[in-house]
């Protein structure tokens, strides 16, 4: 698994950061169903984090149902197609509720809102 | 088994009428790897030379695997230094030679392997090497023993970038769950993602500690960010 970053910015705590860096992996498709993770001491190294922060990482996620691990044999992400549904839902409302709230304490109303992006996407095309 | 590798009580080290560390009360568990923060002159070193045993506290209890620092502490503390330890006509080969007459823990394997991975040549002579290249083989010999408590003063102090990612890279590797690091830095943003836990040392007294991922999330902020905070101006 490529990881390009080398400094984690971002005010949050490691193992979340990192949790977040596998999800969008698998939004974007980047990580299968079935395909396995990097082991604990390979990621920890390639990020040099430390590896118990990699393994609470990879625990948090199996606690999400996103992998699972198999023993002496890794973790994978999960098969379940409405799993990674319900990621990618959960992924695009929270986006699109960050941008609703920014934009409203900027004054904005909902059909501003509305007006702007409809807008926005019809330069889009 | 014990949870707590080390216990510190009441630790004070003064220096003539000067007070290096105040009263340290500390406790660190076992395979964790704990980063002692703090500017120059907080005390940290003192704190390390006291439970590497060579330096004696003058007040305050000091237990490490249930022991007070002696042979036995000695026996299962590998320690670092803030400065090269190995003298200058030796070669690389001496300087693992040493040690493996020294340490009856030391794994010579480990060593070649470290060595190879770190791209030192065991024919060069120590006052070749660069100050990089000396810190590189000092951890390489410290990490090479099978100790349960790594004692690492500054090991990435004054060195380039590509060294300090390998100084990472085999502080990570060599970590394991039967050991314990205790790793003191002023270079926190290079540091803080390998630490479990820290300890903030201020004038010689501990000013904070706890779980590294724990205070980021309760003060929304990285350690070096926090690091600035109490000793920022």
């Amino acid at each position: 698994m490529e990881v390009n970053f080398l400094e984690f910015n971002e005010n949050l705590p490691i193992y979340i950061q990192i949790m977040n860096i596998i999800k969008r992996k698998i939004i974007k498709g980047e990580l299968k169903g079935g395909n396995k993770l990097p082991s604990v001491r390979d990621l920890s190294t390639e990020l040099k984090v430390n590896p118990n922060t990699i393994q609470r990482a990879y625990q948090e996620l199996e606690r999400e149902n996103l992998v699972y691990t198999q023993r002496g044999m890794g973790t994978f992400v999960t098969e379940d197609e409405n799993i990674i549904r319900d990621l990618k839902k959960s992924m695009a409302s929270n986006l699109v509720n960050n941008f609703i709230e920014d934009m409203k304490s900027l004054g904005f109303s909902l059909e501003d809102i509305m007006m702007i992006i409809n807008e926005k996407i019809k330069e889009g095309r | 088994m014990m949870a707590n590798i080390i216990e510190i009580q009441g630790l004070t080290k003064t220096y003539f009428n000067k007070k290096a560390l105040n009263n340290v009360n500390l406790i660190i568990e076992k395979s964790r790897i704990v980063g002692i923060l703090g500017p120059n002159g907080s005390g940290k070193t003192t704190l390390l030379k006291i439970l590497a045993g060579i330096l004696r506290p003058s007040s305050g209890e000091v237990l490490i695997d249930g022991h007070k620092p002696g042979v036995y502490t000695k026996s299962i503390v590998s320690y670092l230094p803030d400065r090269n330890f190995l003298y200058d006509w030796m070669k690389v080969q001496d300087a693992v030679d040493f040690f493996k007459d020294f340490y009856n823990d030391f794994d010579e394997n480990r060593a070649y392997k470290l060595l190879d991975f770190m791209k030192l040549d065991r024919n060069l002579k120590v006052n070749t090497l660069s100050k990089g290249m000396k810190e590189k083989l000092n951890l390489t010999l410290v990490l090479s023993r099978n100790a349960k408590v790594y004692i690492l003063d500054e090991p990435i102090a004054g060195v380039d970038p590509v060294a300090r990612d390998q100084i990472l890279d085999a502080i990570i590797n060599n970590y394991n769950e039967e050991s314990t690091m205790l790793i003191t830095t002023h270079l926190v943003r290079d540091m803080e993602n390998i630490f479990d836990d820290v300890v903030f040392l201020k004038e010689g007294e501990v000013y904070l500690q706890g779980n590294a991922e724990a205070l980021r999330a309760e003060r929304n902020m990285k350690i070096d960010d926090l690091y600035k905070e109490i000793f920022g101006a």
